[in-house]
């Protein structure tokens, strides 16, 4: 057993958390500045940080992460860390020359109070920020929220880059929120049927998805351009796809720029994209096209054909907000039960959501944010699941309790498909079920007894 | 199949440098030239090596921190201790599980190694401090596992707000009384990288815990194995090969360990250092305590784990014990050799890079030489100058303000323990027969003239060196890995053996030797080009009119 000393008996906890389901702001950061065209990602704190969330990413994509750090030493943690700070603009600017810096702090540089904002006017006064060249930066400190939250301070710093003409764009923002590059390219496959134009940030499609091509570009041709960034205060709106990773970018566009938003769950399964598509439809201005229409139809034709295999079917869910209030909602409308929900981040607004979701199952609910996967697995073993859907932690858990388990989340360290093959839209739904019943099939292939093995599922 | 010789890439190493150091900001330039050197090279304006200083910042360094040092790589590896991180939950979550050190859970099943625990810090914990918060994550994690010890990690934040996590971790242990609670103040931003968290970790581990345990142990040639963590499972190899010599590994620091292996640490008669970066501080302390002698050894390579396993028969001296580990050596060879002509015939002549560790890079060089491809460069992440030039440079090392701020642990004789296993005259007739203590030479010897040293390379440089130098492989971390990739050049991880080893020991070398055939050899690299982007020109017979 890999988690032997993992007992049924569930006792509170107040002050240990084991086996989290979360982890701190500034990946969240760094995940979100890789989508921006030209973007070096700086983490300004000890070089642990950026070593750290470098490492996961890489190892989630299996791509090249470029991020730079403040390099602190003792002496700058003392002082302050805005000499460490202006030595890296210039360095970077001029080693590596990216289009902009976006820098985020650490619970080091946050705890001693560095100001990044502040050290951005003293480089540009300086001129150690190059004509044409930009920085923005967020405050990102470890000890709050969690990674979604790094990455929607992040994703406001962007769309702090905007401006406004007074001339309207034509164009609608989307604000895609934490997914993978996949879902940003089919998010973007979706926007183009429809004929709405768009302009998606961040946008990691291309970036963290890259050929193998005997060529290394630091710099990747996908990412949202900056250009991009500064003209959607000019757009005729904002979709912002995801309370927790995207409320706060739109927002702020709404507030500065006077860019109208709406705030929809994120695309995962089939209401949510239908929201989704009739928002877009409605603010573009256009109507859906057929193909669209089949797609989804394709979609609704799949879950009636394999009921069967779902209806009923307890699953245990583990991730981030957003995500989980989509999937949640997916599961709940093929008659698939979640009774085990869990995100680590906090937010009693999750809670309330999952609640109401699932409030006509025919079974219990456990639901918790600030929650963590020891806990998840004390629930399974009270109360067992057909399946787990979540990151790559979860196979300790499936492995021992002998339950299927769907990746789906991050990280996923040890499955490929994530980076290419997206999980959004009436597509991605379609991958989704394809998933859950691949997993559900293949156990009642390897179970059931000889008399029973069946050759048509 | 035809020998496949293979031309190198000629290169002049003053140009080579020249390049790298070319687009620097002055300051940079002058720094960092200060850390690339010249092997050997007459001209050499550094005859002496930079090591172990500040990385400068903005530059993309592959240097992780003090806690990633201290926790992830020394106390990550022992199974039975409930290791607690205290900080925001960041730190225990990328240390969770990602460096794959493997380990058998044994008899009394006791492993929290696929656990991650953590105080998950919160803004109210940096105000108001955290002391109480890890005062009850403690209590909750005796009160859920009983486990016979329990470590504390401090991250950045807890010495920055002063929480005193020793006096916590003391009243704690005395609570418990059944439990050994300790803590280690290894916060990221001490030192200059990992290795300061090394020696933070290997002054708790000798002040808490080693010597807890005077049980004797069974055994007759007993040993300790230090600096040997079991990524991808080294450690197993060399215990099944300690096991068929009849070496008692008494604890290994630290893969597959368990806390009592390090109680008892002081009940061996020799120290074997395989890392001698990470853990030579241990070893010293075990030798001045306890009288216990200390050797380098390297199990990376066939050749070299031949060498480590005659020098240890050596150091005991009895016949019987000469004989048998000759006997060992006999009988696993020939299945290496074998494996090694097969892959030299694919493998002879090409070059390869290594930046990793403070000892890897030069342990594996071993391996390479096996396979008869040259390291035309090598460096370390975090070694010293010792680590480079060898030990006899360690009485002139100067100590700056970084490494001032690392505990030097001062260490007497036991009064009661101190043993010294060899007598002056043994010791003396066993350097006279050319045996040698407390000694290693480090990397610069080992490298050929006018190859490249680099310390704390970075991702510019990286890509540089591939691009001008074109080794077939290059080797260094998960972070450098696929960057490297996109070039068309392979590259492996040293640090976590990507998804593979055991590469220590006789069957580790075959292993490796598959793995570098496998990677220099691979299809793939034939591929990166499209036909159409090889011959981009339109066929005249379906020209457009």
């Amino acid at each position: 057993m890999l988690l032997r000393h993992t007992p049924k008996e569930i006792t509170e906890r107040s002050a240990l958390m084991i086996n989290p389901a979360k982890t701190c702001q500034p990946i969240g950061a760094m995940y979100a500045a890789l989508g921006i065209h030209g973007c070096l990602p700086h983490s300004h704190g000890s070089q642990g940080c950026c070593a750290y969330h470098r490492s996961a990413l890489t190892r989630h994509y299996k791509e090249p992460v470029s991020a730079a750090t403040s390099s602190f030493t003792e002496g700058s943690s003392v002082f302050g860390g805005q000499a460490n700070m202006l030595q890296a603009i210039e360095n970077i600017f001029t080693v590596y020359n990216p289009v902009i810096i976006a820098a985020h702090t650490t619970c080091l540089s946050e705890t001693i109070g560095d100001d990044l904002k502040q050290i951005r006017k003293k480089a540009l006064t300086e001129g150690k920020i190059p004509e044409g060249k930009y920085m923005i930066s967020a405050s990102t400190p470890s000890y709050v929220g969690s990674h979604v939250t790094g990455f929607s301070n992040m994703v406001k710093s962007m769309a702090g880059l905007a401006e406004s003409t007074g001339k309207k764009n034509g164009k609608v923002n989307i604000i895609p929120g934490w997914v993978e590059p996949s879902d940003m390219e089919e998010i973007k496959r979706l926007t183009n049927m429809l004929g709405v134009k768009t302009i998606l940030f961040p946008d990691t499609s291309g970036v963290l998805n890259g050929p193998l091509s005997g060529e290394y570009k630091m710099f990747p041709d996908g990412g949202t351009t900056v250009e991009e960034l500064i003209s959607a205060g000019d757009s005729i709106g904002t979709l912002a796809l995801g309370e927790w990773c995207s409320a706060a970018a739109a927002h702020e566009l709404d507030t500065q720029n006077k860019v109208p938003c709406q705030v929809l769950d994120m695309p995962f399964g089939l209401k949510a994209t239908d929201r989704f598509i009739d928002a877009l439809r409605i603010m573009g201005g256009v109507t859906v096209p057929d193909e669209l229409s089949m797609e989804r139809g394709q979609l609704v034709d799949m879950i009636s054909d394999m009921h069967q295999y779902l209806y009923h079917k307890k699953v245990a869910l583990v991730g981030d907000p957003d995500q989980l209030i989509a999937m949640t909602e997916f599961l709940v409308s093929i008659d698939m039960c979640p009774i085990h929900i869990v995100t680590g981040t906090p937010g009693k607004e999750f809670e309330r959501r999952i609640k109401e979701i699932t409030k006509d199952m025919p079974f219990e609910v456990n639901v918790r944010a600030k929650g963590d996967m020891f806990l998840l697995h004390q629930w399974i073993k009270n109360e067992p699941v057909d399946l787990i859907m979540g990151n790559t932690y979860c196979k300790y858990i499936a492995r021992d309790e002998d339950i299927p388990l769907v990746r789906w989340g991050f990280p996923i360290l040890d499955r490929q498909g994530h980076q290419y093959f997206p999980t959004v839209g009436y597509k991605g739904a379609l991958r989704l079920l394809e998933k859950i019943l691949g997993a559900l099939q293949d156990r009642k292939d390897r179970d059931d007894p000889e008399t029973k093995f069946e050759l048509v599922l | 199949m035809a020998t496949t010789k293979k031309k190198m890439v000629q290169w002049d190493p003053a140009h080579v440098k020249a390049e790298l150091l070319a687009k620097y900001p002055t300051k940079v330039a002058r720094k960092r030239s200060k850390q690339i050197m010249i092997n050997e090279a007459l001209e050499n304006e550094t005859p002496e090596i930079t090591a172990n200083v500040r990385t400068t910042p903005g530059i993309i360094t592959m240097r992780g921190c003090t806690y990633a040092g201290c926790k992830g790589v020394i106390m990550g590896p022992t199974r039975d201790i409930v290791n607690i991180v205290h900080g925001p939950i960041g730190c225990s979550f990328y240390a969770w599980l990602t460096r794959r050190n493997q380990t058998d859970a044994g008899t009394d099943g006791e492993n929290y190694m696929n656990y991650c625990f953590s105080t998950d810090m919160q803004d109210s914990d940096i105000i108001f401090g955290g002391e109480k918060k890890l005062a009850q994550a403690i209590q909750e994690a005796y009160d859920l596992f009983h486990p016979r010890s329990i470590a504390v990690f401090a991250t950045c934040p807890v010495g920055l707000i002063g929480d005193d996590i020793h006096t916590v971790t003391k009243r704690m242990k005395e609570k418990f009384g059944d439990c050994n609670v300790y803590a280690f103040s290894c916060e990221g931003y001490k030192g200059v990288s990992q290795s300061a968290g090394h020696h933070i970790a290997n002054n708790q581990v000798f002040r808490h815990i080693v010597g807890e345990n005077d049980e004797e142990k069974p055994g007759k040639y007993k040993i300790n194995l230090l600096g040997e963590y079991n990524i991808g499972g080294d450690g197993f190899e060399i215990d099944r090969i300690f096991k068929k010599c009849g070496i008692t590994n008494i604890a290994t620091f630290s893969g597959n360990s368990t806390y009592d292996q390090f109680a008892s640490a002081h009940k061996a008669d020799l120290n074997a250092v395989m890392c001698h970066r990470s853990i030579n501080y241990v070893a010293d302390m075990l030798e001045t305590k306890y009288g216990i002698p200390w050797i380098k050894v390297n199990f990376i390579g066939a050749d070299a784990t031949a060498k480590s396993l005659r020098k240890i028969a050596q150091y005991f001296g009895d016949q019987e014990f000469i004989d048998q580990v000759e006997a060992v050596i006999a009988e696993e060879m020939p299945d290496v050799l074998a494996a090694r002509a097969d892959v030299c015939t694919r493998t002879e002549g090409k070059t390869a890079m290594m930046f990793v560790g403070g000892s890897r890079a030069h342990h594996y060089k071993e391996l390479f030489n096996e396979m008869g491809m040259k390291v035309i460069s090598a460096g370390y992440e975090f070694g010293h100058r010792d680590d480079y030039e060898g030990r006899q440079v360690i009485p002139d090392l100067k100590v700056d303000a970084d490494s001032r701020n690392i505990e030097e642990l001062t260490v007497e004789a036991d009064a009661t323990r101190f043993n010294p296993r060899k007598s002056a005259e043994e010791i003396k007739a066993l350097e006279d027969a050319g045996y040698k203590f407390k000694h290693y030479d480090g990397l610069a010897p080992d490298m050929d003239k006018d190859t490249l040293i680099i310390d704390d390379l970075n991702q510019y440089e990286a890509e540089r060196m591939v691009e001008l130098m074109k080794p077939d492989i290059f080797c260094a971390g998960i972070k450098e890995k696929y960057s490297i990739q996109k070039l068309g050049v392979p590259m492996k991880q040293l640090h976590s053996y990507d998804s593979g080893g055991p590469y220590a020991g006789f069957k580790g070398a075959v292993n490796f030797y598959h793995e570098i055939d496998r990677l220099v050899n691979s299809k793939v690299w034939s591929y990166m080009k499209a036909p159409w982007q090889n011959n981009p020109q339109l066929s005249a017979s379906y020209g457009c009119e």
